[in-house]
């Protein structure tokens, strides 16, 4: 482990994580947004929602090495453009959101669902009042796996040239150079953590209500089914 | 267009037994795969069963289990074959350290939300507690566990994808090679074999768990008004795959 | 949680959220803006393949010109030559440091130049309309095919011809594109008639992975580049290529017409001529050796040495 040579690289460790933040904000930010409306209409619609899972699952499969390039190909951009993973990630994203915005919207209970028309509330009026906070922690919880996953998965870039903090794993095995890599790894995963806590933070300031998890009391200590005391 | 060339490809009997050797890439691929679930199960499941029984080390485990998502395979290769050079093992032990946590999280899931009137019931009748274990706990838990293990088939065949990247070594090496020979048809056919694998192998899964899960288990799981301990609203009869459940990409 | 904190938080979170999804989008837009060349003539994109050696010589090339005046961008560490090559005629790139026998048996698979003049002319004849290529430096690195020296000495290998006489399975080591390259297996088979070989892809182009599996015996020859240090540290023995089947490699650039204007073709045939083999040794040396240096700071310190930078 080379400590001098973070000291002599810091520049340039600092672009990479820079490239590494523009690259993977994006996606998990998009990739949300469009799966709201889509994952509501599927949670409707049973023939929308076989059909978009089925293909969600699909593509959710597809290596992400192959993904990066076929989709430049498919649509004929440049290959070694950032936005090309931008793209490849969005889909990924979209793929694994699908699935938990139809199961989110799928769980609102049918009876808030009837009361709020009852009330009086229309349409638009209903979903950004009743249905979207009631399948917020569910969608949160969602978006919270994408954002892990999505930071991970800039990584790929560097197989095609495009940098981030994936390039120091190419880059270490090039050179034989563990440092490199200890040091990229260790940035991805604070980089996940920091999403993550700002994601949660941005959960709990706008959904006030959840209700926080309990652990439950390990097996001897509880005398009733329910584990009450 | 493309996509018509990369099936012709695939049907092209030549490029599986000369050339590229499809045939072999995909015999690597199970035998990477077998070894690696050898290990994930031995690991995961024993694990798994003690979190999901006795409650403890769950904090634990999600942690680590999200730090494991977190990691990147591309990364964690390139250290390991760094330190060991390259073959089998490197390869191992990366799908193995990714491919843990769907499975785990799959089986404490299972184990934790049987109905703790059922357990208490087993124990009034005079179970000892790895009886429960085999008999109550298991058996009840098999959707959520058949769940997390196709989760974990999932991950480990596309994550060996990202780990054919330094080294020839299965299906991804298809995707590799038309990677560095700029051979487009190629990767794409491999990538086409990659899906209808996991597809072939997860459908295998599925039929496996409706064989294999008791009917009642299934019937009696299609409406989770039970008290699952988790809070966790995962309806265990279902046999769709299981994409986000723990799912991860390489 | 009082009122006040809980807004104040929720708008540094959201904020943190916004902030970064526009930073992406702005840094993409500029990622790939540098990519299309940019409005002015004389904005140059370099690009390079992904070994360190020709990362170094994109550096050294494009500090040069960003000396003479050029708006410089890099887009280093593409992949192999199919994947930079169609970059560059696609125009995502205008500029990269090449190698002559490889680009001319990579343009024309039948051609068969062997001498510095017949090659430079059928590598111009080869080239497309849009590119140029410079004057050939005296600096080369060429694929060599090595062994152990216990190996060598085993098996009595002196030249690749030789590898038809071992008996048992011989496992060639290279990076993937070898596999399917004219001048790689294939070519093996066809102009030495090697039949006896299996293919063992290690994906860091004859460096220090490729060096272990040899070493370690888990493949019998490997693919190191000609200027690697590991090739004299590790005493390997580079087998002749008496059929020419990788021929010299002397260092070119080649870019598009465009944007290479005469000043620019000029500085760039400067530094052509100053670069040495034993230069390209040494950029290997320090970015592979024990000092793990970063390739444009090797490129940097080069063409200050040189008198290109001050």
């Amino acid at each position: 482990m080379d400590w001098g040579w973070i000291g002599r690289n810091l520049e340039l460790i600092g672009t990479r994580t820079l490239e590494h933040l523009a690259l993977a904000a994006p996606p998990i930010v998009i990739g949300f947004l469009i799966s709201i409306p889509l994952g509501y209409w599927a949670s409707r619609t049973r023939v929308l929602r076989s059909i978009l899972l089925t293909t969600g699952n699909i593509l959710y499969t597809i290596p992400s090495i192959a993904l990066l390039v076929l989709v430049p190909v498919a649509l004929n951009l440049p290959i070694l453009d950032p936005r090309n993973v931008v793209v490849a990630l969005t889909i990924y994203s979209i793929a694994l959101m699908l699935r938990v915005a139809t199961d989110a919207f799928a769980s609102v209970p049918a009876d808030v669902r009837a009361s709020a028309v009852a009330v009086g509330y229309s349409g638009v009026q209903r979903f950004f009042a009743v249905e979207l906070p009631l399948a917020g922690p569910v969608l949160l919880a969602g978006v919270r796996v994408v954002s892990v996953s999505t930071v991970s998965l800039v990584t790929i870039g560097a197989v095609i040239g495009i940098e981030s903090l994936g390039s120091f794993f190419t880059n270490a095995f090039q050179v034989s150079f563990p440092t490199e890599a200890y040091v990229a790894l260790v940035l991805v995963l604070v980089i996940a953590a920091g999403f993550d806590v700002i994601l949660s933070t941005l959960g709990r300031v706008l959904m006030p209500w959840r209700p926080r998890a309990v652990a439950p009391k390990p097996i001897w200590l509880r005398r009733t089914a329910n584990g009450g005391a | 267009m493309i996509f018509g060339q990369a099936i012709a490809w695939i049907f092209t009997g030549a490029n599986w037994v000369t050339g590229p050797v499809a045939l072999q890439r995909l015999l690597e691929t199970l035998v990477t795969t077998g070894w690696s679930l050898l290990f994930i199960i031995l690991i995961a499941f024993p694990l798994g069963v003690f979190i999901g029984h006795t409650g403890r080390g769950r904090t634990v485990a999600i942690f680590a289990s999200n730090i494991a998502r977190a990691v990147p395979t591309l990364g964690l290769l390139s250290l390991l074959v760094l330190l060991m050079g390259i073959g089998l093992v490197p390869v191992v032990i990366v799908l193995v350290v990714l491919g843990i946590p769907p499975l785990l999280a799959g089986v404490y899931a299972g184990v934790e939300s049987v109905d703790r009137q059922t357990i208490d019931a087993s124990r009034a009748v005079g179970m000892t507690e790895l009886q429960i274990v085999g008999r109550v706990e298991l058996p009840l838990a098999l959707p959520l566990i058949l769940g997390g293990l196709r989760a974990t088939v999932l991950q480990v065949v596309a994550t060996a994808v990202v780990a054919s990247y330094f080294q020839s070594n299965g299906l991804g090496y298809l995707v590799t090679q038309g990677l560095a020979s700029t051979d487009y048809v190629k990767m794409l056919a491999g990538a086409i074999l990659i899906v209808a694998l996991v597809l072939v192998l997860d459908g295998i899964l599925a039929v496996v768990q409706r064989l294999v899960v008791p009917r009642g288990v299934s019937r009696g799981r299609a409406d989770p008004a039970g008290s699952p301990r988790t809070g966790s609203r995962r309806s265990a009869g279902r046999t769709r795959m299981p994409v986000l459940q723990e799912g991860m990409q390489s | 949680m009082k009122k006040f904190h809980r807004a104040a938080l929720g708008a540094i979170a959201t904020a943190a959220v916004v902030g970064l999804t526009l930073a992406g989008c702005a840094s993409s837009n500029s990622l790939s803006g540098g990519g299309s060349g940019g409005g002015k003539a004389e904005s140059i994109t370099v690009g390079s393949a992904n070994f360190p050696e020709n990362v170094a010589l994109a550096y050294v090339y494009g500090g040069a010109l960003k000396a003479a005046g050029a708006d410089v961008s890099y887009k280093v560490n593409i992949g192999a030559r199919s994947a930079y090559f169609a970059a560059l005629t696609k125009g995502e790139i205008d500029l990269v440091p090449e190698y002559a026998g490889s680009i001319l048996s990579y343009l024309d698979k039948s051609a068969n130049a062997k001498s510095g003049d017949a090659v430079k002319s059928a590598l111009d004849s080869a080239l497309p309309s849009t590119l140029v290529a410079g004057t050939f430096s005296e600096a080369a690195d060429s694929d060599s095919l090595n062994v152990t020296a216990d190996y060598a000495k085993a098996n009595n290998l002196t030249s690749i011809a030789d590898l038809a006489n071992v008996s048992g399975s011989v496992i060639v080591a290279a990076n993937p594109e070898f596999e399917t390259r004219p001048d790689g297996i294939p070519g093996l088979k066809s102009v030495y008639g090697l039949t006896n070989l299996t293919f063992q892809a290690i994906n860091d182009s004859g460096g220090p992975a490729t060096a272990k599996a040899l070493q370690d015996g888990t493949v019998q020859v490997a693919d190191i580049y000609s200027t690697t240090p590991s090739i004299t540290e590790d005493k390997f023995v580079t087998l002749t290529d008496p059929k020419n089947l990788f021929a010299s490699q002397q260092v070119v650039p080649i870019g598009t017409k465009k944007k290479l204007t005469a000043k620019l073709l000029d500085v760039l045939n400067k530094v052509s001529a100053k670069l040495t083999t034993k230069d390209l040794l040494a950029f290997n040396g320090r970015i592979g050796g024990s000092e793990k240096a970063d390739p444009q700071t090797v490129a940097n310190d080069w063409l200050k040495a040189n008198g290109f930078t001050k």
